[in-house]
Parts: structure tokens; C-alpha cells; sequence
């Protein structure tokens, strides 16, 4: 069998469908939610007025710890989840009372929830069969999105028969053929081993470019938000912390939590203020007209390119600092030593304060 | 010897032997005296090989012994309708289960709670609220119903266990593809639980097809199975009970298979379809 490797994925971008805006409003957003919350049977709020705006075409993440509300957020999105107030918006559509195939999501699950019994072709082609769309026709379909994902030539494979990142290469063209406005997936790498979920990771960011389509993505990987992100939108306690660009959220945090939360920054209290300074800004020698806090090594991780220092002040607060090798090996330090911790005045951010 | 086997292994292998001797042993001596020569009593020793019990069976059109002839028809329509009933309304009564609703665990707990109620107990209760009804019993209504207490509360556990590993977002999963709640159990459910739907067919069969302690005052005229062969073991000075046993543990050995084979169908037409292409 020949492969047809120009495929067209242009062919896959979703229909105009009736209920779309009329012509000439613009559609500024793929994904709106306006203070959108979700309460279990009275109780605490797992998702607590939240308001977001997706632009067109995003790879957006939704980054947090467990129990942040992320993945009830998606889910309301999908509709798997009824929203307890609020609205929520897909291209321009209230779509919060809408059954989860009527508004043009599509979800991927995080244990991608493959039909066991049907065949990875079968599986792909499950929601035209509910369509009832003939047979033949809805094989071919199938195997046009198994090509974007490079499964075609285990088209007749069970799930069981497949690796995880294939069985997810599987689970992302089901839900790519219901041609879909927003794509929703549920931590979709955290079942991979960490050389799959590189790989797996960039073909996610490929596909999403190639349809432009809106991705809405939960993950708790920092890494992994930074990497694909368009949009971040960090969550706690089912709030928002901050949504912005890969780069605002990691240069300009908005709260210690995110500047802790997304790695690689110190916040320290240094004369009665509080500031973040992203730990590869920091040296352990003392730093002329620089700020200077005498700390202990308490640990020495070697990367590579870089090396890691954990240190500890003499108030037993954690500091970080990331040096290149270069610099690291001009002078090694030792684990236990005593130390200047520094950084530079204009590498501190007040969280905007 | 490094990995010497424990003495508990010697132990339980001694007991599970023993068991075994208790569970099979008798059923071997039965088989083999329905096979007694025609001079042979009741008990060993065997006076010569002989199918002339079978033959006894079997003479004057079936009506050898007693009503066997017709028990075992009358035994065999019920267990299949009551089998069929525990099916449907055993699936149905788990579908159920799927989403909590108010009153959901007092359903259950009632329903499984049966299971603890002395049988024979359960078959008077019926007979006598029939008879306050002023209602005549008969197999149709009453027996399959008296029969019914019995087999669901089993069929309802079965389907707890299965829909239990049922991973939930397969459900979601069909949902999200646009599948509607029928959709969703025709082609996602069904599917995955078909071999826990088989045996529920199977153990309402067996359960109703030996079941007389309910039955037994609720089938009107006629008897079934299980109420003939009481009748008839208390006055037997023949071996042609012997055969009668080793027939019908013929015929539920070869249910039993039947069943197998067909869920090894299943089973391998899902293979076959992997291997074809």
C-alpha cells in the first residue's frame, strides 16, 4: 500500500455548521467560560467562578496541581461535567445546556477509553457509524485520520494490540473525525514514558497547527505547558492564578504560587518584600551591588548543560540556583559549603506589586 | 533444597484432594450403578454391566418411572423462561445502578437481603398470599415468580461485578462521539458484558432448573424435576434413579459446554477479526 504522505490535513478542518454566528460578527474566541463554577451537591467549590477567554487557533493549557479544578473544567467544557452557574461559550455559541456531542468538542480521555472490542479502524469510525454512514465509506474516512496520525498500517490492530502512544494516536483521530472546533484532552501524556511523551508531545503541538483548531490541554507538567502552550492558564483551588503566554506566566508570575508552581524561580522575602527571581538568574558568589544571602549547598544536581544547586539560608528557607556547566566547573562547589547566595536587583519581579 | 516446598502446601493440597474425593466421589459411585446388571440392587457390589436401567427409563413412551417424562419438559420451559426474565430484568435492574439515584442503595440492599431468607419460607409466604388472593397457583405466574427471588438477587450481583469493571469513560467516551443512551448500550455495553449476560442465562437456568424449596407449593399441577425425583427417591428399590442422575448431569454438562463453546466463539470471531487483514 502506498502511503500518502502529503496528506491534506486542510481536509479535516470542520464544517460550517447552522448556529454558527451569521457572516460578518466576528469570532474573536474559540472557547469563552463567563464565571463559571461547579459545587457537588451543595458543597465546597471545585471550580469557583472562573472567566476565560481562548483565542482562535490555541494550544491552550490548563496547568495545576491535583485537585485544582482543571480536568472538572474540562470536562465542563466537554459537557461531561453540568455547570453549576455560569456560561460557557464555543465559537460564539452558549453551549452550557448542550449535549457533549452537540458543541463541536470532542474529548480525548486520559486512559483514552479505546472501544476494547472494536478494531482501531472500527473505533476511529465509531461516530460516523452512529451516523449511520455506510460502511465503506466511514472505513476510508476512518483510515484518512489514521493517516494523520500515522496509524494506518495498524488499522486492524485491537487496543490491546497497540502501545499506549499508539493506542493514543488512535484515540486522537476518533475524536478528530467528529471534526471538532475545540479539542479537549485530558492529560494525554501522563500515561506515556517520558521519551514517548517528548515525541508525543510535539506530534500533539504538529497536529493542532496543521487543523487549526483550538487544543484545550490539562496537564500538570509545567514542562509540558511551557512547551506547548500558546495559552497557560494556571489554576488553584479552583481558581485561576493566571492565564497568559508561555513567557508572561514564566517571566512575570503574578503570585508566589505560580512562581512556585511553574518551577525554576526563588521567592524570597528580602528586607520586608517579597520577589520572585528565576533561579538560572542567581550565582553563588557574592554579587557586587548585587543583593547577597549567606546559604549552605545542600544538594548538587548535574544536567548537563546545566547543574543545579539546592542551598538552604540560615533561616531554613530553600533556595535553587542553576548555573551552566561552564561556570560550575571553573570553581566546583561542595555539598555543605558555605556560600553567597546572589542575584541582581534587576532580575527580581515584586508580582507586579 | 533452597526453595523447599512449606508444609502448609502438603496441607492444602491434602485438603483441596479430599474435597475433591467428597464432591466427585459419590457422583462417580451414582454413575456407576446406574450402569448395575439387571439382578444388581441399590448399593455396590455391581452384579454385571447393563443398560437395562436406561432401557426402564425410557419404556412405555417415557412413562417408565413416576411422570419423569413430562417433570423434565415442565423443568426445562421454566428454566428457560425464568432464565430469560433473569436476563432482562437482572441487566436492566444493573443499568440501573449505573448513576445513584435517591432510594438506590435500599433497592439493593433489599433486593440481596432475599438471598438470606430460608427458600422454603419464601415458597409459603407466595402460597399463602395466593391463597388470601383467592388465586389458584400455577407454573406461569406464580412459579416462575417464587422462582424469580431466587435468581435475580444473583443476576443482580453478577451485573454488579461486571458493570463494576466497567471502566466509566467508555460510557463517556460513546457519549462524547454522539452515541444516545441506546446507541451506547447496543454498541459500547453490550458488547463488554456479553459473556457476564451469558452467564447470567446460565446460572438462572441451573438455579430454576434445580430450585424446588420456592417452587415446590407455587407450581399448581405438575411437577418439576427436582419435586419428582424427591418423590420417587423415597420409594426407589431400583437403580433406574442412578440413571436418571447420570442423564441429567449429562444433559447439564452439555449445557455448561454449549455455553463455553459459544463464548469461545465470541471470543474468537473478536480474534478473527485481527487476524484477517
Amino acid at each position: 500500500m502506498k502511503i500518502d504522505t502529503e496528506f491534506n490535513a486542510k481536509n479535516l478542518v470542520p464544517d460550517t455548521e447552522a448556529g454558527e454566528p451569521a457572516e460578518g460578527t466576528v469570532n474573536r474566541f474559540d472557547v469563552e467560560m463567563v464565571a463559571v463554577s461547579k459545587s457537588y451537591d451543595g458543597g465546597a467549590r471545585a471550580v469557583d467562578e472562573i472567566s476565560l477567554r481562548i483565542p482562535k487557533a490555541s494550544y491552550c493549557c490548563l496547568l495545576g496541581p491535583s485537585g485544582c479544578g482543571k480536568t472538572t473544567t474540562l470536562r465542563m467544557l466537554a459537557g461531561h461535567e453540568d455547570v453549576t452557574d455560569g456560561d460557557v461559550l464555543i465559537h460564539d455559541r452558549n453551549v452550557t445546556d448542550a449535549l457533549p456531542a452537540g458543541r463541536g468538542t470532542s474529548m480525548m480521555f486520559q486512559s483514552y477509553a479505546l472501544f476494547p472490542h472494536l478494531s482501531a479502524l472500527d473505533n476511529v469510525a465509531f461516530s460516523l457509524k452512529l451516523k449511520k454512514v455506510p460502511k465503506a465509506e466511514r472505513q476510508a474516512r476512518a483510515m484518512e485520520f489514521l493517516k494523520l496520525v500515522q496509524m494506518e498500517e495498524l488499522a486492524h490492530r485491537m487496543p490491546a494490540q497497540l502501545s499506549g502512544g499508539q493506542q493514543q494516536r488512535v484515540a486522537l483521530a476518533r475524536s478528530l473525525i467528529t471534526r471538532p472546533k475545540v479539542l479537549l484532552l485530558d492529560e494525554p501524556l501522563s500515561a506515556l514514558d517520558p521519551f514517548l511523551r517528548v515525541l508525543m508531545r510535539s506530534e500533539l503541538k504538529r497536529i493542532q497547527t496543521e487543523l487549526g483548531i483550538t487544543f484545550v490541554h490539562v496537564t500538570h507538567s509545567q514542562e509540558e505547558a511551557l512547551a506547548l502552550s500558546d495559552m497557560v492558564v494556571v489554576m488553584n483551588n479552583g481558581k485561576i492564578m493566571q492565564a497568559g503566554t508561555a513567557r508572561e506566566v514564566f517571566e512575570k508570575p503574578s503570585n508566589t504560587f505560580v512562581a512556585r508552581f511553574i518551577g525554576g524561580h526563588n521567592v524570597i522575602e528580602f528586607e520586608g518584600r517579597t520577589v520572585s527571581v528565576r533561579a538560572d538568574k542567581c550565582r553563588i558568589v557574592e554579587a557586587v551591588g548585587g543583593r547577597n544571602l549567606p546559604a549552605t549547598i545542600t544538594s548538587i544536581e548535574y544536567q548537563g548543560p546545566l547543574v543545579r544547586i539546592n542551598l538552604v539560608t540560615d533561616d531554613r528557607k530553600d533556595l535553587c540556583a542553576v548555573i551552566s556547566d561552564t561556570r560550575f566547573f571553573a570553581d566546583p562547589p561542595e555539598v555543605g559549603e558555605a556560600v553567597i547566595f546572589s542575584w541582581m536587583p534587576d532580575d527580581e519581579w515584586a508580582f507586579g506589586a | 533444597m533452597l526453595n523447599r516446598r512449606p508444609l502448609s502446601y502438603y496441607l492444602l493440597s491434602t485438603f483441596f484432594a479430599a474435597f475433591l474425593l467428597f464432591l466427585y466421589g459419590p457422583m462417580i459411585c451414582v454413575y456407576l450403578l446406574s450402569f448395575q446388571g439387571p439382578e444388581g440392587g441399590m448399593s455396590f457390589p455391581m452384579r454385571g454391566f447393563s443398560l437395562v436401567w436406561f432401557e426402564t427409563l425410557f419404556s412405555a413412551q417415557g412413562r417408565g418411572v413416576g411422570d419423569l417424562h413430562n417433570s423434565f419438559f415442565r423443568s426445562i420451559r421454566l428454566g428457560l423462561i425464568v432464565a430469560l426474565l433473569t436476563m432482562l430484568i437482572g441487566v436492566a435492574a444493573g443499568m440501573s445502578f449505573r448513576r445513584k439515584y435517591p432510594g438506590s442503595n435500599f433497592v439493593f440492599y433489599s433486593a440481596i437481603a432475599s438471598m438470606v431468607v430460608p427458600g422454603i419460607f419464601v415458597g409459603f409466604g407466595i402460597s399463602l398470599t395466593l391463597r388470601l388472593l383467592g388465586l389458584r397457583p400455577d407454573w406461569w405466574y406464580s412459579g416462575i415468580g417464587a422462582q424469580l427471588t431466587w435468581s435475580l438477587p444473583f443476576a443482580m450481583l453478577i451485573m454488579f461485578i461486571i458493570l463494576g469493571r466497567l471502566d466509566k469513560s467508555y460510557e463517556e467516551a460513546a457519549t462524547d462521539l454522539g452515541a444516545s443512551s441506546a446507541q451506547r448500550f447496543q454498541y459500547v455495553i453490550l458488547p463488554l458484558i456479553l459473556p457476564g449476560v451469558i452467564g447470567i442465562i446460565m446460572a438462572g437456568f441451573t438455579s430454576s432448573y434445580e430450585e424446588s424449596a420456592r417452587a415446590g407449593l407455587n407450581i399448581g399441577t405438575g411437577n418439576t424435576m427436582p419435586m419428582e425425583l424427591t418423590g420417587l427417591l423415597g420409594a426407589a428399590t431400583t437403580p433406574v434413579m442412578f440413571a436418571v442422575g447420570t442423564l441429567t448431569t449429562l444433559f447439564m454438562f452439555s449445557i455448561v459446554i454449549a455455553t463455553l463453546l459459544v463464548s469461545g466463539s465470541i471470543a474468537k470471531r473478536r480474534q478473527l477479526r485481527l487476524t484477517a487483514h
